[in-house]
């Protein structure tokens, strides 16, 4: 492995990124489980080198679209929590005034283009943001998550088509961890998973979703010649997620083993390896890194409550936004 | 009479016919070993095995497809579409091969097969996975659909379905799978284009449609008590739709409001209305009021989500102020 971002303070913000997402959806998870969240929510958890590995590879104007799985991207392209918990309950302050709610957070200011609860829903926005880009001469690169699930999707095969015809700069972030809801990955794609890719003449790269440097490296080598029109490319990031398929998805044994579970938390977990590589590598301390996810978590626990209290939408908003103005 | 859930209900129909019909599939994410998301269809995979209940990928327009071209080809699918909102993604399958097939080939062509998808907001689910798309669908000649509001008529009406020998959209409410109703052990099935008059009365015609049978019921109780008689109308489906029913019920009262979960506008309240207008006009004592979901993508705030769907308090109000002669 290269270590291409190799001084303090980029590692750390890595640490303290995939700790914030952490973080983020243990509150949420006991928002659900206190029935104080209404409706449901998808997990990210496990997942977070993914999010944090990319995003950080990107500046702020670059683009992302994400998916029902969607507050790791969130928090990795910079959103704020208060925001995030307050759209999470609905309330005004929250990024969508309460009008999307957890599966359709989005956070302009960052480039986050949207969660989607269409599976594969934002194939086509994230090329179009790539469109843009190469139109408009920004140099601004755009990603697009999506779960192995979206495979299923022929949305994605036409949308690939067209950004390798046109060379855009985008890549194609493909989440495998494992599971689409609650069937195997294997039984719903048939044939090897890059060559859908590579069929395009896509540039296609396979990497552990598990290890942020290794994310964070291939994804700033694809960044750099995305923005020089190489584009596009395809990643497939092998991970996993924790929780059920969603957070009411409890018992789960018909589908996934508790010991494949266990196998995942103890010997993959993303924040763990990093922890102690950080560690080892003297970049920082067991202390340091301690303290880091305390104060993490009390600025959670902080939003929540804030959140909790935040002023509902007014009936006025209801029919509000349903048209831009002229 | 025993009383099962709307869910069983579903799960019964499609069990009956499956052992009488070996033609019968069930296709669809998360079907079998899951018994999809809302455990409608559990124990079908274990009774029919593999073969016949059939787990697909996430592709919703390719196993349309893959049903339409089976049903043309000797088989009965049906196909679970996990989502009501997702119809957007198969309208071309739906609406362009399986609607037009039949009338296309000269009538040569069948396509028996049964979409079963679902319908209802105030689920807290946002815009996309809210929807109650039906009049969508009911646009489009060659397309029955149904609209079951119990459990009673989501078993008559899926039955009737699976034996039809054209595509069936059936939208079920996905608040209403744990509601309990009477339903018969034997078997009955329940024609199509027959509506049921749930509430005899003489002075308003209420239309209700689905999630909204039961509001339109709760109004009219509740406008018993202020002695004002009000006749609930469930057409129970939409193409057909049981004109002679609500026809002859206006004449009788004079006043009429349509309510669905749809959006209002361009909607089956809109559809219906007019059908009264044309037919019953001279009966009419006041202008005949539509009354669907707010012309909104369905928030995800329960602040404002549940601003959008009627109310059988809202029913009643504007029941009183048209007998009035204020609306
Ligand atoms: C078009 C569409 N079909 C079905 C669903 C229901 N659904 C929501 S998430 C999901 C599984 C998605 O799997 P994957 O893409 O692997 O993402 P993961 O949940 O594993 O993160 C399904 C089937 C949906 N939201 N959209
Ligand atoms: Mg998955």
């Amino acid at each position: 492995m290269t270590d291409k971002k190799d001084n303090r303070e980029s590692y750390l913000q890595m640490f303290k990124q995939m700790v914030r997402i952490r973080a983020f959806e243990e509150q949420a998870n006991q928002l659900y489980l206190s029935a104080k969240m209404p409706g449901l929510t998808h997990m990210y958890v496990g997942q977070e080198a993914v999010a944090v590995g990319i995003c950080e590879a990107l500046t702020p104007n670059d683009k992302i679209t994400s998916t029902h799985r969607g507050h790791g991207h969130c928090v990795a392209k910079g959103a704020d929590f208060k925001q995030m918990f307050c759209e999470l309950l609905g309330k005004e302050e929250g990024y969508c005034r309460g009008k999307g709610g957890s599966m359709h957070i989005a956070d302009q200011a960052n480039g986050n283009l949207g969660a989607n609860a269409i599976v594969g829903g934002s194939a086509g926005i994230a090329t179009g943001a790539a469109l843009s880009a190469k139109q408009l001469g920004s140099n601004e690169v755009s990603v697009c998550f999506f779960g192995d699930g979206a495979l299923g999707q022929g949305l994605l095969y036409e949308t690939m088509n067209m950004a390798a015809l046109w060379k855009l700069p985008v890549i194609y972030a493909c989440e495998n961890n494992l599971y689409g809801e609650y069937t195997k990955v294997e039984e719903m794609a048939a044939g090897d998973l890059m060559a859908r890719a590579t069929g395009f003449g896509i540039e296609s790269f396979e990497v552990d979703g598990q290890d942020v440097l290794a994310v964070n490296n291939l994804t700033q080598e694809l960044v750099e010649r995305a923005r020089k029109g190489h584009g596009p490319f395809f990643i497939l990031l092998n991970t996993y997620r924790y929780y059920g398929h969603h957070v009411g998805d409890i018992n789960r044994e018909y589908y996934r083993s508790k010991e494949e579970e266990m196998l995942w938390r103890k010997e993959r977990d993303p924040i763990t390896n990093f922890t102690q590589l950080l560690v080892e590598k003297k970049i920082s301390t067991p202390e340091e890194l301690k303290s880091i996810e305390r104060e993490i978590e009390t600025e959670a626990e902080e939003a929540v409550h804030y959140a909790l209290d935040a002023a509902w939408p007014d009936a006025s908003e209801v029919d509000m936004h349903v048209f831009a103005s002229n | 009479m025993r009383e099962i859930t709307f869910g069983a209900a579903v799960n019964e129909a499609i069990a009956e016919e499956m052992r009488l019909d070996e033609r019968i599939i069930v296709l669809g994410e998360d079907v079998a070993e899951a018994g999809t998301p809302f455990k409608v269809l559990s124990g079908l995979v274990e009774e029919f095995g593999t073969q016949r209940i059939i787990d697909t990928p996430i592709s919703e327009p390719g196993f349309t497809g893959i049903a339409v071209g089976a049903a043309m080809t000797g088989l009965r699918p049906i196909v679970d579409l996990m989502f009501g909102d997702f119809l957007f993604l198969i309208m071309d399958q739906l609406c362009n091969q399986a609607a037009k097939t039949h009338y296309m080939s000269g009538g040569k062509l069948n396509v028996p097969m049964v979409l079963r998808t679902n319908m209802g907001a105030t689920r807290r689910s946002a815009a996309q996975h809210s929807q109650s798309l039906h009049a969508l669908v009911a646009h489009i000649p060659g397309l029955k659909v149904a609209m079951p509001s119990s459990a009673y008529e989501a078993k008559g009406l899926m039955k009737t379905a699976i034996r039809d020998n054209n595509p069936v959209v059936i939208f079920e409410d996905k608040l209403m799978y744990n509601d309990k109703a009477e339903v018969p052990e034997e078997e009955y099935l329940i024609n199509f284009g027959e509506a049921e008059i749930l509430h005899t009365g003489s002075d308003i015609t209420l239309v209700a449609t689905s999630s909204m049978v039961q509001q339109a019921e709760m109004a009219a109780k509740t406008l018993a008590k202020q002695n004002i008689s009000a006749e609930v109308i469930d057409p129970r489906t939409i193409s057909p739709l049981d004109e002679t029913t609500i026809i002859n019920s206006v004449k009788k009262t004079s006043h009429a409001i349509v309510i669905d979960e749809g959006h209002q506008n361009y909607g089956i309240t809109a559809e219906i209305a007019a059908r009264i207008s044309e037919k019953a006009f001279y009966y009419l004592d006041a202008p005949v009021q539509r009354f669907g979901a707010m012309d909104v993508p369905i928030p995800f705030s329960p602040a404002l989500e549940d601003l959008t769907v009627p109310t059988a308090q809202q029913i009643h109000e504007r029941a009183v102020l048209l007998l009035e002669g204020k609306l």
